[in-house]
């Protein structure tokens, strides 16, 4: 889950990490009224998920109530790369003297956490790494002994910070990867890291992924949830627990399994059509999660045809043919549905599906041809 | 031959008692499985049709001579099993959990490699490893593998596992061993692990193997294949079409920023001199091509 920068810095307040003063704000009455308590100048800042705000006109200096009204007014309903601001985070403008960046992630090839800092922050880290590597100072940290202050002073130092912000930023780093391991973020990045000039060192942005298999253990996640999904499909999904990411095209995907079904958009690419979803039913697809998902991908306008890809393992595929049947009776489904069963049980499966087959009810012995027939029903 | 599990393989299974680990652990024993033992706490004494249950990994092992370890117990709990497992004298284990934080596999495989080096883990959220008519631990239905080789499968995906072994059986092609890798950010055995092992076997001729997107796994195994592997490989990585930034599925796969994404993945494979296949049925026809030419 990623966090919008509002809930980034109020996860980094719980994990004692110093942020500007300020507060969220919907309404550009409450902007003002944000801007007054937290004191002038304040930066009005739009929240998206979604990075080149700034750019955008979605960042905004303001020194009075006059210029703050006029920024919230304007950011409040901007529309950024497709994602439309619906909330203001207000804060004290700082005065900076230096930007640095700094972010823990996971290091996957070697399977340990790994720090980035760096005394060139505040653009983006991509083009750091592309243009001035040797900016950037990397630190390999095994998950088993974690991260000392002792270690972070060297880094600090290697990275080439500014003196008199070393000792701060040493002692915020330590809390950072306190938060991104105890708070179990795939990443915690902060850019720009800024010292100021009262030599104070302090996150100006946070940018923090949350990983979802850690929720049980983080019931304060439930706070983030509000605004989660853009997307009406992904939310009704998500409420009926699938796995499911909408997309843009008109062939509906439902299959058993991560894999299979990012084989089947791809199956269903390359024979000329265009999935409108991802959809894993995962393992022991009953009625249930069935008709749940045929009804997710029923109520996508975009649908013109049904895709059903299953690979019976544990999952047996005369339970999911009673599935479908069932669900039949419990939605009304527009488009036509085309199955491909194979697996545990397919046999049987099948079987049980002959009786009802019909130019709305399809099935076809291999994910190819039911690639091709679920694509030309759909164009 | 196959590679690290066959037929003298003795098993026990973590979560035995539970209901996915008695489905599981079962139906591996009816495969043939030398399922000798399950571990659960405080139940040890008891028996699941037949199979005895110990308290502990340490007295499943002193008692059956156990080799293996099968951890079916839910994500909160299974990074203590996996090391129960190592620290009981287990030297390979597999995982089929999902849902484990990423974190703690960070810190589980760490601690088998820095205290545990002769430990194998395999997983976690994976399917399980086969080795076709003598041992299949995991849930991969054995039904859909072929004894006798010559190919050996090696899959960071579920049920795409699923639909190699079937694209082969279907044709009357064998397998020496099929590894799911599985899908999560930090597996415990990666594809130049089971490549290497598959290169050493003598029964196994050709390799399929199929990734995805996210990660940098396969250019790492490219790599690795175009220096060391004299054996043919047919390879299909899945999510092509995937969207930059949305997770499919496993919480490996994602591509982030420019990284992970099929068509780099797939480059990289045919760089290296692998027969690289747009969709499934498409890798299982070219190795039966392979294999028949032999």
């Amino acid at each position: 889950m990623d966090l919008f920068e509002y809930q980034g810095k109020q996860y980094f307040a719980r994990y004692g990490i110093a942020v500007s003063p300020g507060d969220v704000a919907d309404t550009v009455e409450a902007a003002v009224a944000v801007a007054e308590r937290v004191g002038w100048p304040v930066v009005v800042k739009a929240q998206v998920k979604v990075g080149g705000r700034g750019k955008a006109g979605g960042v905004k200096l303001a020194a009075n109530v006059k210029e703050a009204r006029e920024h919230a007014t304007n950011i409040l309903g901007l529309d950024i790369k497709g994602h439309v601001v619906k909330r203001l985070w207000i804060e004290h403008a700082s005065d900076i003297k230096k930007e640095y960046y700094a972010s823990f992630t996971l290091d996957r090839p070697n399977k340990t956490h790994l720090g980035m800092l760096s005394a060139q922050g505040g653009v983006e880290i991509e083009v750091v790494a592309e243009e001035n590597p040797e900016a950037i100072s990397f630190l390999s940290i095994d998950p088993v002994r974690g991260l000392d202050v002792e270690t972070a002073r060297r880094w600090v130092a290697e990275a080439e910070l500014d003196d008199v912000a070393r000792e701060q930023a040493a002692e915020l780093l330590v809390k950072l990867y306190t938060c991104y391991t105890e708070g179990d973020c795939d990443l915690a990045e902060i850019n720009p890291l800024v010292l100021t000039s009262e030599d104070t060192v302090h996150a100006l942005d946070a940018k923090v992924t949350l990983d979802e298999n850690a929720s049980f253990r983080h019931p304060e996640w439930e706070a983030f949830r509000e605004g989660e999904f853009e997307d009406p499909r992904e939310k009704m999904a998500k409420e009926k627990g699938l796995n499911y990411i909408g997309l843009e095209g008109t062939v509906g995907i439902i299959a058993n399994g991560a894999g299979l079904a990012m084989s089947t958009l791809d199956v269903v690419n390359q024979v000329g059509g265009t999935a409108a979803n991802f959809l894993d039913i995962g393992g022991g697809a009953n009625a249930d999660v069935m008709a749940a998902a045929l009804e997710v991908i029923n109520a996508d306008p975009m649908v013109k045809s049904i895709f059903v890809n299953i690979f019976g393992g544990i999952t047996r595929v005369d339970e999911v043919a009673n599935g479908v049947l069932e669900a039949l009776q419990r939605v009304t489904i527009a488009a036509p549905i085309v199955l491909r069963l194979d697996g545990t049980n397919a046999v049987e499966g099948r079987a049980i599906l002959a009786p009802h087959l019909s130019d709305h009810l399809i099935t076809e012995p291999t994910m190819l041809d039911a690639a091709r027939r679920a694509v030309s029903l759909a164009n | 031959m196959s590679i690290f599990v066959d037929e003298n393989t003795r098993v026990i299974v973590q979560g035995l008692t539970g209901g996915q680990g008695r489905f599981h652990g079962l139906r591996n024993r009816d495969y043939g499985t030398k399922v000798v033992g399950g571990v659960t706490p405080g139940k040890g004494g008891t028996d699941v049709d037949g199979v005895p249950v110990f308290n502990s990994v340490k007295e499943a092992v002193a008692a059956t001579g156990a080799t293996a370890s099968f951890v079916v117990v839910p994500p909160k709990f299974a990074p203590a099993a996996i090391i129960e497992a190592a620290e009981g004298g287990i030297t390979f284990i597999v995982c089929i959990t999902e849902g484990i934080p990423a974190r703690d596999e960070a810190v589980t495989y760490n601690r088998l490699v820095e205290e545990f080096p002769g430990v194998r883990l395999l997983g976690p959220n994976c399917p399980g490893i086969i080795s076709p008519g003598k041992c299949n631990i995991g849930i991969t239905s054995g039904d859909i593998a072929l004894a006798g080789g010559p190919v050996g499968i090696v899959s960071r995906s579920g049920t795409l596992t699923y639909q190699a072994l079937h694209e082969l059986s279907a044709q009357g092609i064998g397998q020496t061993t099929c590894v799911g890798i599985g899908g999560d950010p930090v597996p415990g055995t990666n594809f130049i692990d089971c490549l290497a092992a598959f290169e050493a076997d003598p029964e196994t001729k050709a390799v399929m193997m199929i990734g995805e997107i996210g990660g940098s796994e396969e250019e790492r195994a490219a790599d690795w294949i175009k220096h060391n592997m004299t054996k043919p490989v047919v390879a299909y990585v899945a999510g092509v079409t995937a969207p930059p930034g949305r997770k499919m599925g496993h919480a490996g796969a994602i591509i982030s920023g420019s990284k992970g994404t099929a068509q780099a993945k797939m480059d990289a494979l045919a760089d290296a001199g692998v027969h690289v296949c747009q969709n499934p049925t498409e890798a299982g026809a070219k190795m039966v091509d392979i294999v028949r030419a032999m």
